[in-house]
């Protein structure tokens, strides 16, 4: 990697931490969480809240499912010359009982990974751009 | 019951990549369906037409664009757009149009061409978009089919070879579908030697995107008894229902499900509510049907519509499939058309294709193809943002 500076590849998504979390909101009347933040109106039909505290999600969770993507993915996907295919994982955050995509870190094959697996949270690089290193978050198998 | 409207004629442009503009795809299928209702167009009092929105101004106006092709002659007009369920939404407005007494007969129809590859989406920084931003994160169509396949190998023991036998099925039936883009019938050995796409599905595991067009004409029950056509094929259920909070599978293009935290809300999958409308309104249950065309956007994805459609408990389509009981001749065939695996995937008008099959299949007119005696048939499709459909027709 480069000296060139950290930045999110999405303002706001997440924290920048060594142990990162994503950042949601959660509705002040029901409880429920939302990823990306919803600040707006609350999702859950029995509820017309429009108060929402920030919050930070839950950094483990468990496989729901996962997958890989052998092909390189159309624009915006910035890929790296030549691409290499990375698993992706769907986690489960027991919490906020909600399941959250992501890929996962680079050098795990579907291979080494199972639903139910534990998992946790960390940042790593996305792409580079001429004057940063846009990082996103990642999801890292973790021993049980 | 009242709220039944009669097929009279169904249409299809074959589905390939030929070249043409939509609207001629959607004129030849909507001319094919006039014919065979032996319905004049200048009786058609409504036109419903499924939106493309990659064809520029024209596709955003289907219904009028049709309108003006077949030649100007005062119908009213309406366009519906719902990504893959956009055919059964203008099924549904027409049904409603029919119903509420405003018209005897309608015409109905979607067309599209499709670019070749991903479908991406439109330029520009745009993370207010989940759909940019799911492509942005590196995350595409298939990664979503391969997602809901992989969990059916972990939890229920699916394998490969039950993937690729949807794919063998598919392609045998429809192979010999006139309309059907594909032709070639493979082999299990086809699909594993084909490249991986997404973990653990493999480029014949998911459906290609297709040129197609695909019409109906429809009329009130009465005006079918008019003409000498009382017995003609009944859609007896459209269900167009979005999912309920909080839905437990993530869907494209989001990504992340509805958080299901919130006291006394149970999570449940979107795709297992649509048919329970639809079952409702038809007053029928999974065990009246006769057959299915479902949305095949990867073979896995078929063995899901099954449970979701209450043909087999869940879990467990792939014993279904593995005993036969899918394919033509067994207990309850799908997609008997050779489904998207053979049409692939033109979406204004595929909700449509599968009404056209059902009807021409409870007809008794499907040549090889035949599901023998069949009374009932039931469809289903799935896309972007909460867009589903199915449609029971039954004789």
């Amino acid at each position: 990697m480069s000296d060139k500076p950290l930045a999110p590849a999405i303002d706001g998504w997440h924290t920048m931490e060594v142990k990162p979390h994503l950042i949601g909101t959660q509705c002040n009347s029901c409880g429920s969480y939302f990823f990306p933040m919803n600040h707006a109106y609350c999702r859950n039909p029995a509820c017309d809240s429009t108060e929402f505290s920030e919050v930070e999600l839950s950094r483990t969770g468990h496989i729901w499912s996962y997958t890989n993507a052998s092909y390189k993915p159309p624009e915006p996907f910035v890929a790296a010359e030549p691409f290499e295919p990375y698993s992706i994982a769907a986690v489960q955050l027991e919490k906020e009982q909600m399941v959250v995509l992501g890929q996962v870190i680079e050098g795990v094959s579907c291979d080494e990974l199972k639903v139910g697996m534990p998992v946790e949270l960390v940042l790593e690089q996305l792409h580079e751009t001429d004057d940063d290193i846009k990082m996103t978050w990642k999801w890292k198998p973790v021993k049980a | 019951m009242s709220n039944e409207i009669a097929i009279l004629g169904a249409g299809m442009h074959p589905w390939g990549k030929w070249g043409h503009n939509f609207v001629q795809y959607g004129v030849a299928a909507a001319r094919e369906a006039l014919a065979d209702a032996g319905v004049p167009w200048q009786d058609v009092r409504f036109v419903s037409g499924g939106a493309t929105v990659r064809c520029g101004y024209p596709g955003y106006v289907a219904g009028a664009t049709f309108a003006q092709a077949l030649g100007w002659q005062g119908a009213e007009v309406n366009t519906s757009y719902a990504a893959c369920a956009s055919g059964s939404q203008a099924l549904a407005a027409a049904r409603n149009k029919i119903l509420s007494g405003e018209c005897d007969v309608a015409l109905v129809v979607g067309a599209d061409t499709t670019p070749k590859g991903f479908l991406a989406p439109a330029g520009g920084y745009r993370p207010e978009d989940p759909d940019w931003v799911r492509f942005y994160l590196g995350i595409t169509n298939p990664t979503y089919f391969a997602l809901y396949a992989r969990r059916r190998m972990d939890v229920y023991g699916d394998t490969l070879e039950d993937f690729a036998a949807v794919k063998v099925k598919n392609s045998k039936i429809g192979a010999h579908n006139p309309r059907a883009r594909y032709k070639k019938q493979f082999t299990a050995e086809d699909v594993a030697a084909s490249a991986m796409v997404a973990d653990p599905l493999r480029l014949m595991d998911i459906c290609a995107t297709s040129d197609g067009g695909a019409a109906l004409i429809v009329s009130s029950v009465e005006y079918a008894r008019k003409i000498g056509k009382g017995d003609a094929p009944r859609v007896a259920a459209i269900s167009t229902t979005t999912p309920t909070f909080a839905s437990s599978v993530v869907e494209m293009p989001d990504i992340a499900t509805d958080s299901a935290a919130a006291v006394g809300i149970d999570a449940h999958s979107f795709r297992s509510t649509l048919p329970l409308k639809a079952y409702e309104e038809a007053g029928i249950g999974p065990g009246d049907v006769d057959l299915a065309e479902v949305y095949d956007l990867s073979t896995a994805l078929e063995l899901d519509w099954i449970e979701d459609l209450q043909l087999a408990p869940r879990g467990e389509a792939a014993a279904l499939l593995r005993a036969g009981d899918t394919a033509i001749g067994g207990k309850i065939p799908v997609n008997v058309s050779g489904g998207l695996a053979c049409f692939g995937e033109a979406v204004p008008a595929q909700a449509l294709a599968q009404v056209c099959e059902l009807t021409w299949q409870l007809r008794g007119e499907a040549g090889d193809r035949q599901v023998q005696g069949a009374k009932v048939g039931i469809t289903a499709n799935q896309g972007l943002f909460g867009h589903g459909s199915s449609v029971i027709v039954k004789r």
